[in-house]
């Protein structure tokens, strides 16, 4: 805008606005990714990136089909050939775990995109409006918590002979919804009385002008966690449905190994048939945790600022729960923050 | 009274949509296997029981849907829930009742156990932040992201199979019956062990992460720090001024968990072949007998509910602002 009114600067002038806008933007990104920015979230971040991968590039990483059969050599265990050993029909396990990736990846995000996005609808409604309206959905929400889940799949999976991969997420998201919703009702409703959003609604902004850019940004991170705890749920719960039978064996999942492990004896003796789908599915489930670890320690610090303070407490020789506080001589207390300045600043004060 | 008033509204509004939910689930279904099933065995039934099946499943076009729901209502007041295909006809009501103490006994006994031990590790760990006792969480949280079954079977191939200490399957030795006698007292419990274990490991890790999260943040509270300054004993501290108000929010969730864990008593029953509620589902989905499926559906809802019910008792006893608040 400054620019027209300083034609012969346009250019250094363009360099010098730019380039302070770029930060803030990036910034603002950053900001709202905060709650990643942590070993925790990151670690977990980082398996699940390598989950999806593997997932991607399946038909490139596995050294075989999923369902070639190799006669000569059944029930093998590990070996140069076979990296996990083979199943009773010579199939190669690690290229069934490989493309098992797939359908495990796809039916969490799916049940978790579908099951967030109702969590947001019905809980950020529920808790922005008022009366009998947010009455009903909170009653919705309560019964949809209630219902038991895996049940109410297997009884709906089980009227249909050949249930799509959409479906089966469909009807985990449906039944795992609830949880999020409360929470966010909860959240929604703590923050629709505070100055900023009073505000908002002063000035004439539009309900969902308000709920977006007013109230959603400062949802991020219970939005994040019910994602991750939902795609936590859809996993497990496909898996189990998987394994009980309830989904047909043409969808290959790790729940499918461990279905056709059970069912041609595998326990205990062939191993290699059953840890490695077991232990992944475990490996994902844990990666999610971690990463909603390190959202609830954004979300409350104290959760992680506790324990460091109690370890830098420690070290200096005092109890935090015994029941007399000792008296810290004067020394002791005066040192530390003077003694060790931020590097930033030793290094300013080095160039200096 | 008026905080009472509420739930009870609330539970008969969520009784009556699971009630609901289950008249209509048939009636979305593609296909009808009752129809098929019923001519095929007409001979077996007394015109009562076909009379009954064709309410509960939707089968009386002639009537207008408000009054087969009506009839439906009268049927489950009278406790009629229609006839089991796989049994052998029997009243699913019956079929019911014969598998239900296995579960509540096991799983209830388990849940409960899980619960106080996960919650008092929790509020120790809590209690201790910053110690080596915070390694005991990623532990915890693996076995809880570990698929029940799949733990489960190895858990049967090793202390059972391979070390031969508990029996893999079953509530009682096979040709025993039930009867109260301490041989058959003893035979539940060798067979119930691993089962409950199992689900004791399984849900440790929820109730040790959710205790120790609100310790950590309870004990920031400034009559954490009043009661810590007037010389009370830490014991004192950490039981009933720190623990006694962090287990709030685990109460709640304990009333939430029944759900998710009525839902994973269905995998512990399949993959011990325990004889519960859990197994019949399976068994009744496997055989598509529908009136066993549909009437253990409404059974485990409302048995839900009543968990629910019981949990927000206990909750306005120990916290009075629930009771305060409404009033």
């Amino acid at each position: 805008m400054s620019l027209s009114t300083f034609p012969t600067t346009s250019e250094t002038e363009e360099n010098r606005t730019t380039e302070p806008q770029r930060p803030t933007r990036l910034s603002r990104l950053g900001k709202s990714f905060a709650m990643f920015r942590n070993p925790k979230s990151i670690t977990g971040l980082v398996i699940l990136g390598i989950f999806a991968l593997v997932a991607i590039l399946g038909d490139v990483i596995a050294p075989y089909g999923p369902l070639d059969k190799d006669f000569y050599a059944l029930k093998q265990p590990p070996s140069a050939e076979h990296w996990l050993g083979t199943t009773h029909l010579g199939e190669d396990v690690f290229s069934q775990i490989v493309y098992g990736t797939r359908g495990v990846l796809v039916v969490g995000l799916v049940a978790g995109v579908l099951a967030t996005f109702v969590a947001v609808l019905v809980g950020v409604a529920a808790g922005y409006l008022s009366g009998w309206r947010s009455e009903s959905l909170s009653a919705l929400t309560n019964v949809f918590l209630v219902i038991p889940g895996l049940p109410l799949i297997i009884i709906v999976a089980s009227q249909y002979d050949n249930p799509s991969i959409v479906l089966i997420s469909a009807v985990i998201a449906i039944t795992g919804w609830a949880w999020g919703a409360r929470v966010l009702r909860a959240q929604t409703m703590s923050l629709r009385n505070r100055d900023f959003v009073q505000a908002a609604k002063a000035n004439g902004e539009r309900l969902w002008r308000i709920i977006a850019v007013e109230m959603l940004p400062n949802l991020t991170a219970i939005i994040a966690s019910s994602f991750v705890g939902t795609v936590t749920a859809a996993v497990l719960g496909l898996t189990t449905l998987a394994f009980i039978g309830v989904i047909p064996i043409t969808n290959l999942n790790w729940g499918t190994i461990l279905f056709w492990a059970q069912q041609n004896g595998a326990f205990p003796d062939f191993w290699w048939w059953y840890v490695p789908a077991g232990l992944c599915i475990a490996i994902l489930g844990m990666a999610l945790s971690l990463v909603n670890f390190g959202i609830d320690e954004y979300v409350n610090p104290r959760l992680r600022s506790a324990g460091e303070r109690a370890r830098a407490m420690r070290k200096k020789g005092m109890s935090l729960t015994g029941g007399v506080t000792e008296v810290r001589t004067a020394d002791d207390a005066a040192a530390p923050p003077d003694a060790a300045p931020e590097p930033e600043e030793r290094e300013a004060a080095l160039r200096r | 009274m008026r905080f009472l008033l509420r739930r009870l509204a609330f539970y008969a509004f969520t009784a009556w949509a699971a009630i609901t939910i289950n008249f209509f689930l048939p009636r979305f279904m593609k296909g009808d296997p009752i129809t098929a099933y019923l001519q095929k065995h007409q001979s077996e039934f007394n015109p009562e029981a076909i009379d009954s099946l064709r309410t509960l499943f939707g089968l009386e076009s002639d009537r207008s849907l408000l009054q087969q729901y009506i009839d439906y209502w009268g049927l489950l007041l009278h406790g009629d829930l229609g006839r089991s295909f796989s049994r052998g006809l029997a009243p699913v009501s019956d079929v019911i009742a014969s598998a239900l103490p296995w579960t509540l006994g096991l799983v209830g006994i388990a849940t409960i156990l899980s619960f106080f031990i996960g919650t008092g590790i929790g509020s120790l760990i809590g209690w201790r932040r910053g110690s080596r006792a915070d390694y005991v969480v990623p532990f915890a949280t693996f076995f809880s992201t570990v698929p029940y079954f799949w733990m489960g079977l190895i858990v049967i191939a090793v202390f059972s199979t391979t070390l031969g200490w508990f029996p893999a399957s079953h509530a009682y030795d096979k040709g025993s019956s039930p009867e109260w006698s301490w041989d058959f007292i003893g035979q539940v419990i060798a067979h119930g062990t691993l089962p409950a274990v199992t689900i004791v490991v399984a849900s440790l890790g929820g109730w040790i992460l959710g205790m120790r999260n609100m310790m950590i943040t309870v004990l920031d509270e400034d009559y954490v720090t009043v009661a810590e300054a007037k010389g009370l004993a830490p014991q004192r501290v950490m039981t009933r001024y720190a623990a006694r108000n962090a287990v709030l929010p685990q109460l709640s969730s304990f009333a939430l968990a029944l759900g998710f864990i009525v839902g994973g008593t269905l995998v512990m029953e399949l993959v011990f072949s325990y004889p519960g509620v859990g197994k019949l589902l399976l068994d009744a989905t496997n055989a598509k007998d529908w009136p066993l499926m549909q009437g253990l559906f409404l059974v485990i809802t409302l048995a839900v509910l009543v968990a629910n019910i019981l949990a927000d008792v206990a909750h306005a006893i120990l916290d009075p602002r629930t009771r305060m608040m409404e009033s």
